[in-house]
């Protein structure tokens, strides 16, 4: 009898194989799909040490912490995918309060039936973002659930980070007079992913701005952080949401020009045959800087020295208006209202 | 972008601006209504109320398909979509319309009923196509600019013999409506509506050409420019209108020279004609029964026909008592004369179908042009909006 041969181990098909019940289930097929495409994307020393969590060091200070969910549709698109918009999209949010982000954690919800290799499409593509960024995935979790019960595959995560000492961003920190800074091309995010989708399809050559901000961040930082009061990244409902929401935070008014928002021809373009106003449409490597006028010049500098802030643009200001209204001068030359957006204009957006 | 930015030129604007300013006698006042709901959104949307003079005034009309369906439509769709084997195919902008008792599509779609949207009539024939076990309804509205491609979405359901599609007939007609407004005691007797003029819109006259407001400008003696939905357009049509008036005049011009024809596009009118008829009778929002005012298939397709098919009824439309949706249709109230107007009635919660569309003139003027009130009267806000997390 052959005893002590070691039981053979067939290989996950990542090419042609499919996630089953199994994959969820706590066994070995579990143990194998996290091992073949997570471990092996994301690889780091926290992870290889193969714990049910990890384990770091903390600085002393304050720390923040954020979590997202990520149920786009469709995972691929232009210039990026479900993966890639998980690890920026909490780093970003990490970034806004003006910190440096540390860990990140990602979790993984599977509809059974899914194809294994756009599974370790999505894992790699986080696994690079992540080294790109420097902000390691250091746990995690998969589950599976019946066909029709998901979407392909949702994907959960946390992060957590830590502030500079003596920096404190707040929402409700604008004040009459500050001027509103967007780093960049409006829209870009929402329009790439509604030319991909169904029955909507459309060609361009808009590629989604999916992109960690923190170092851009940091140079702004490093530029002036005592001027900047607080910053947001405009993902769902776009700008416009953005400053209505520090509008009511902040309990001041604002004052944008049409005419000044960077906004890509192509964009343009397409929000127009869609009926979408760009200000609603959503963005993923874009922040909008709310700064003290004496900051402006420096932090603007900074910001279009860095290649994620190339097109950064002072678009308006924050003035004093108990309605707490963002209006805005048309490049018409009328005024209106920039407004919430109501209902839903594109679903599942991020 | 080409094409595009030509008609939203500032300088031009304030160009033209000046000479509306310059041609307004300013002994006198001036009130053109703007049919469309695409115009009231587009002189929303531009702020072009800032480049009128005083004295030129627009009010908003009731070309906005969405607000002028009756509840009991909506009802009636809603029931319809409830039933297990129904697929209702909708445009987006119908979802949240209000029915009776806070009922909607998307609430009906949320409780279980088969509702999808769509953006076109030929995905819901693919729909048709695709689920052969499923009853496909495609939920029809708009004006003349909508309909023909209804009837082309009719004429492929028979080439291909899809035996499970059919609609839900809401078509209605422009120029009924207008006629209509002319003819209210509002504006007959009454005086309280002034209309010196009409702005018509220009995709309804791509399909019907400008020949059908002859007989009302002649009639009703009040001009008509029909005109395109870019500010430029909007504004060059209030100066010829201006003009029109000052020299006596009611004819019908076409400022959208660049697709309207004085026939139209005699094709699509025969496509329609081929599948549809009009209707003695048809409930309008804000206006009551519109005689001729709306369309139905003919009898010869009634399989294709959903009120007939599914025996549909449409129940009475009881509004919202103190919703005064109706009297801003027919251009009686401003929006902000209602009471409900930012208050409890909010693009975000509407209680009428004025405040759903964009195109609505509520929504246009909440969503668009509401600082104006405030400027005016130094009053805050209604309502504060709580702040929204969007992460």
């Amino acid at each position: 009898m052959n005893v002590m041969t070691k039981p053979y181990k067939r290989k996950l098909d990542v090419r042609n194989g499919l996630v089953d019940l199994s994959h969820g289930a706590g066994g070995r097929a579990m143990g194998l799909l996290i091992e073949s495409i997570f471990h092996k994307a994301f690889d780091n020393e926290w992870l290889r040490a193969g714990n049910d969590q990890s384990a770091f060091g903390v600085e002393a200070g304050r720390m923040v912490m954020t979590t997202d969910g990520y149920v786009v549709s469709p995972l691929f698109f232009p210039g990026g995918n479900i993966g890639t918009l998980a690890v920026h999209g909490t780093i970003n949010d990490i970034a806004m309060a003006g910190a440096r982000p540390l860990y990140l954690s990602a979790s993984f919800i599977i509809e059974e039936g899914f194809p294994l290799a756009d599974l370790d499409r999505i894992a790699q593509s986080m696994g690079e973002a992540s080294r790109e960024a420097g902000v390691p995935i250091i746990t995690g979790d998969t589950k599976v659930v019946e066909r029709g019960k998901a979407d392909g595959v949702f994907i959960s995560t946390a992060g957590v980070g830590v502030m500079p000492t003596g920096l404190d961003l707040r929402s409700d920190a604008a004040r009459p007079g500050d001027a509103v800074i967007v780093s960049g091309s409006i829209g870009d995010h929402g329009v790439a992913v509604m030319s991909k989708r169904e029955n909507l399809e459309f060609d361009t050559d808009i590629l989604s701005d999916s992109a960690a901000l923190h170092e851009l961040v940091a140079a702004m930082v490093a530029a002036g952080g005592n001027h900047i009061r607080l910053m947001r990244d405009p993902t769902r409902g776009g700008i416009a949401a953005t400053l209505n929401e520090i509008a009511s935070q902040s309990g001041v008014g604002f004052r944008i020009d049409e005419e000044a928002i960077p906004l890509k021809p192509e964009v343009a373009a397409a929000c127009e045959f869609l009926g979408l106003d760009p200000l609603n449409v959503a963005n993923e490597g874009k922040l909008v800087a709310i700064v003290a006028p004496e900051g402006v010049d420096a932090i603007l500098a900074t910001m279009r020295a860095h290649p994620l802030g190339g097109d950064a643009a002072l678009i308006g200001h924050a003035v004093e208006d108990a309605n707490g209204f963002v209006q805005m001068t048309t490049s018409f030359g009328g005024g209106r209202i920039v407004d919430w957006l109501s209902g839903e204009q594109l679903p599942r957006i991020c | 972008m080409k094409y595009i930015d030509e008609y939203r030129d500032g300088r031009v604007a304030k160009d033209i601006a000046r000479q509306i300013t310059a041609a307004a006698d300013p002994a006198r006042s001036y009130h053109f209504m703007e049919f469309c709901g695409g115009h009231t959104h587009a002189i929303s949307r531009y702020g072009l109320e800032d480049l009128l003079p005083a004295n030129v005034r627009m009010i908003h009309g009731p070309g906005c398909p969405v607000c002028v369906l009756p509840i009991g439509r909506i009802d009636a769709a809603i029931a319809l979509a409830m039933r297990p084997e129904i697929t209702l195919c909708t445009y987006g902008d119908l979802m949240r319309v209000p029915g009776s008792n806070g009922s909607s599509l998307l609430k009906a779609k949320a409780a279980g009923a088969d509702i999808r949207m769509v953006y076109s009539t030929l995905d819901a024939l693919k729909i048709a196509e695709a689920e052969p076990e499923r009853e496909v309804v495609f939920f029809a509205i708009g004006f003349e600019t909508t309909t023909p491609p209804t009837a082309l979405a009719l004429r492929f359901a028979i080439q291909k013999d899809l035996k499970n599609f059919s609609i839900f007939c809401n078509h209605v007609l422009t120029p009924a409506a207008i006629q209509n407004i002319l003819e209210s005691p509002d504006v007959r007797k009454l005086g309280t509506v002034k209309i010196d003029g009409f702005i018509g819109p220009a995709h309804v006259s791509t399909v019907i050409g400008t020949e059908p407001y002859e007989f009302f400008a002649e009639e009703f003696q009040k001009p008509v420019v029909v005109a395109g939905f870019e500010p430029l357009d909007v504004i060059q049509a209030i100066l010829m209108l201006v003009h029109q008036v000052n020299d006596g005049r009611h004819e019908v011009e076409n400022q959208y020279i660049r697709a309207v024809t004085t026939f139209g596009n005699e094709k699509a009118q025969a496509e329609v004609a081929n599948f549809f008829e009009l209707r003695e009778s048809f409930e309008w929002r804000g206006l009551g029964e519109v005689p001729y005012g709306a369309l139905r298939l003919r009898p010869e397709f009634a399989d294709y026909d959903a009120e007939k098919r599914f025996a549909m009824v449409t129940p009475a439309s009881k509004d919202n008592p103190a919703c005064d949706c109706g009297a801003i249709l027919r251009g009686v109230k401003k929006p902000a004369d209602c009471k409900l107007f930012g208050t409890v009635c909010t693009p975000d919660n509407p209680m009428g179908s004025c405040m759903v569309s964009s195109e609505g003139a509520c929504a246009a003027h909440w969503t668009y042009g509401r600082f104006r009130e405030y400027a005016r009267t130094g009053e805050q806000a209604r309502t504060v909006e709580a702040g929204k997390a969007v992460a």
